[in-house]
């Protein structure tokens, strides 16, 4: 074993160096372009942690490791690269579990490490001990736990390659303290061994040579598309198909931003709460193009009657997606980067007039609207205000429930990585912290989380990590007391029975004020633009709680076991058109 | 219908858990699970019996094949294969019913593999019909114990002197 002087160290002998497992991992994440993470200490992650203070890393604490997670994911859908977290043993890992399940669900890459309690403990009930890779194995697409601090570098290699190619999603790595001590000689290039993960790209050319022929024969097609598409990164090549061979696009809430839309072919969100001309067009077509998108049960309503007349071509990286819920005619494995691109040369445009005149005629009899003569604050109208004084422009995050849906249906979204929300497991009190993690991304975007008043309740702690690293972004609570989406449901099932969907909330402006922020209250209707408008111009984060109309509703809706086609509240629509 | 999956797994720890993890969060109906290794130290076989229509099949491999340890996933379904059970039975035996039992056991090819007073245990191995044609035979003597491994299966080898390997557009 050689000792070596400090200093400049010449590569051939660096490769004899011995290094320490914590070495190794701050060593390998700098290898994989991490340059931001965020993160909790405790007593199993002492070792890592002295690394880390002085790594060229950017790190970020949270005040819960929860908030820690989301705001990794956060900063993944924003960026496009991996999230990272790393966080202590038992409660610190436990912690993270919905973050993880949050991103497992949306396919969102993140990389988690995790501290352990020495290998020779482990199973034995030790102090802050939790059976980490057990717990967290149904939440994430891998994990493992490092017992052996030779296989550490081949492993993180390995947790990034899985966490951001095929489909995304969070891996968790296990890592003792011991093996965080242990050291080993770290040299060439590390060879990842994983033979039974080969993510596919290249769709087979004759299924889409099949999908452009469908295509090209249809005459009221749509395209169906979901988050995976911007996963892709293949917007450039959605727009040339719609444009070339001119087809409508509806979006899933994961896909908004995917195409823009203000265009005249997009159909806005479809599904439970998406638009009724998106809804109809669905149902009427005769070939549906699924891309990224995996056929949701908030997207399909009532499995047997969706898309009754349509051919269904289907293109999706994860074959276990197709053919699960609802049968695909023309199934196309692959990257949608690649098939969209290889489809745009074979298909051809076709004028449709008929159907795009059908689809003109829902948008006018049903847009998304609301009661604009109210002098009650709408919470519709906070959304279209906070679209118009963005320029349509701003990073947007979501809460859950009412908030996150108003905020689909009047915030017109243009471009990929614009919308950041909890969409596949709804998770209250991401928005938040996701827009933290969002903001550290894009440091020069406006980020404003559109909240509802409970689920900001559940992270708002997190407001003080912003204010502690001068994140600027802005929260927009649409305040109804309520548990806005329960007390919906309740209303319109349960005879109006509010049970336990309500909190005595604080006054959330002195709560921001206390955390460091800047609070501002909104009370009248009057008031909206000027506190939007003060909300943006401040360089502090920012709160405003605007006090909305209580029990307003979301309309449209496909109640449960209902088909798409059979919304509720159209009634209600049509009269305000 | 049950249906034979054919799964070559990474060999490490963790991975039995991750498929049954799997399948219990799937809610897929599992008949039987037999693992072991192969002649590959990195690799072992897993053999699992799944009950369920075509549609459910196919979630089955598929989600199995997501899987990062799982190397290869093989459906048997419309394939010839050999399948095989192994069993160990314990049944009570007065000794004025061991000449008949022994019979019995000779007739389907068991071994008796422990004897004592009251009981005999028997080794027995071949197709499911078998296994469980045994087990209802040894049922008016008295069944003490029953340990089986599950299912584990192989494809039958092509039989016709003429078929050339790799033909056709496949």
């Amino acid at each position: 074993m050689k000792t070596k002087s400090t200093g400049s160290a010449g590569s051939a002998e660096k490769s004899s160096l011995l290094r320490t497992g914590a070495e190794i991992v701050v060593q390998s994440l700098i290898d994989e372009g991490v340059d931001t993470m965020f993160g909790y200490p405790g007593g199993v992650v002492l070792p890592l942690f002295d690394r880390l203070y002085d790594a060229p890393i950017r790190f970020i604490i949270p005040r819960h490791e929860q908030g820690g997670c989301h705001m990794a994911d956060g900063y993944a859908r924003a960026s496009g690269k991996v999230g990272v977290i790393a966080v202590t043993s038992g409660p610190g890992a436990c912690n993270l579990v919905t973050g993880l399940a949050t991103a497992m669900m949306d396919s969102i890459p993140i990389v988690a490490i995790t501290g352990q309690v020495r290998t020779e403990l482990i199973g034995n009930d030790a102090f802050q001990e939790a059976d980490t890779t057990g717990i967290t194995r149904p939440v994430t697409k891998y994990n493992c736990i490092v017992k052996d601090v030779r296989d550490l570098a081949r492993t993180i290699k390995e947790a990034f390659y899985i966490a951001s190619t095929g489909r995304p999603g969070p891996v968790v790595i296990d890592l003792p303290i011991d093996v965080q001590v242990a050291k080993c000689s770290v040299d060439g290039p590390i060879e990842m061994k994983l033979p039974g993960y080969r993510p596919k790209t290249k769709g087979h050319s004759r299924q889409v040579s099949m999908a452009a022929e469908a295509i090209n024969k249809s005459e009221r097609p749509v395209l169906y598309v979901g988050g995976g598409v911007i996963i892709a990164n293949a917007c450039d090549e959605l727009r040339a198909l719609a444009q070339k061979a001119h087809i409508p696009v509806t979006m899933t809430l994961l896909g908004l931003g995917s195409y823009d839309q203000t265009k005249p072919e997009s159909l806005d969100m479809l599904g439970m709460h998406g638009s009724a001309y998106a809804n109809y067009a669905v149902q009427e077509c005769d070939l549906l193009i699924a891309v990224g998108a995996r056929f949701d049960d908030r997207v399909t309503g009532k499995v047997k009657a969706f898309a009754p007349n349509a051919k269904i071509i289907h293109i999706d990286i994860d074959p276990a997606s197709i053919a699960k819920n609802i049968r695909a005619d023309i199934p196309v494995v692959g990257d949608a980067k690649y098939i969209l691109a290889e489809l745009v040369k074979e298909v051809e445009y076709r004028e449709r007039k008929e159907w795009f005149a059908k689809i003109a005629q829902w948008k006018q009899k049903y847009p998304l609207a609301y009661d604009r003569k109210s002098t009650n604050i709408k919470p519709q109208y906070v959304v279209e205000q906070i679209c118009e004084l963005t320029g349509g422009d701003a990073i947007i995050t979501t809460g859950v429930g009412q908030n996150q849906m108003w905020t689909t249906q009047f915030y017109k979204f243009r471009r990929p990585r614009q919308l950041i929300s909890s969409g596949g497991l709804g998770t209250m009190g991401y928005g938040l912290p996701a827009a933290i993690g969002a903001q550290i991304a894009k440091p020069d975007a406006t980020v404003v989380d559109i909240d509802g008043d409970h689920s900001f309740n559940m992270t708002m702690t997190e407001l003080r990590t912003a204010v502690q690293y001068e994140l600027p972004i802005k929260v927009c609570i649409l305040n109804n007391g309520y548990m806005g989406m329960v007390r919906q449901w309740q209303q319109l099932f349960y005879n109006g029975r509010y049970s336990k969907s309500y909190l005595a909330n604080p006054e959330y402006a002195k709560v921001a004020e206390a955390l460091g922020a800047v609070g501002i209250t909104v009370e009248k209707k009057a008031d909206v633009d000027k506190a939007i408008k003060k909300m943006l111009a401040e360089k502090k984060p920012c709160v405003v709680d605007f006090k909305v109309e209580r029990e307003e509703n979301v309309w449209p809706m496909v109640a449960a076991g209902k088909s798409l086609n059979e919304m509720d509240g159209l009634d209600l629509l049509e009269s305000m058109a | 219908m049950k249906h034979i999956i054919s799964a070559l797994v990474e060999n490490k720890p963790g991975v039995l858990a991750n498929v049954a993890g799997m399948f219990a969060a799937r809610a897929f109906n599992i008949d039987s699970l037999a693992v072991g290794r192969t002649e590959d130290p990195d690799l072992s076989r897993m053999t699992i019996v799944v009950v369920g229509d075509d549609r459910v099949l196919e979630q089955v491999r598929k989600q199995l094949a997501k899987l990062i340890p799982v190397v290869k996933v093989q459906d048997f379904a419309g394939q010839a294969v050999v399948a095989r059970d192994l069993m160990l039975i314990t049944i009570a035996a007065p000794p004025e019913k061991r000449a008949e039992m022994l019979a019995l056991i000779e007739t389907f090819k068991g071994k008796v593999v422990d004897i004592g007073q009251k009981s005999i245990m028997v080794e027995l191995s071949g197709p499911e019909e078998k296994i469980e044609s045994f087990i209802e035979m040894c049922r008016p003597y008295g069944i003490k114990n029953v340990a089986r491994t599950g299912t584990i299966a192989m494809p039958r080898q092509e039989k016709s002197a003429g078929a050339t390997e790799g033909a056709g557009a496949e």
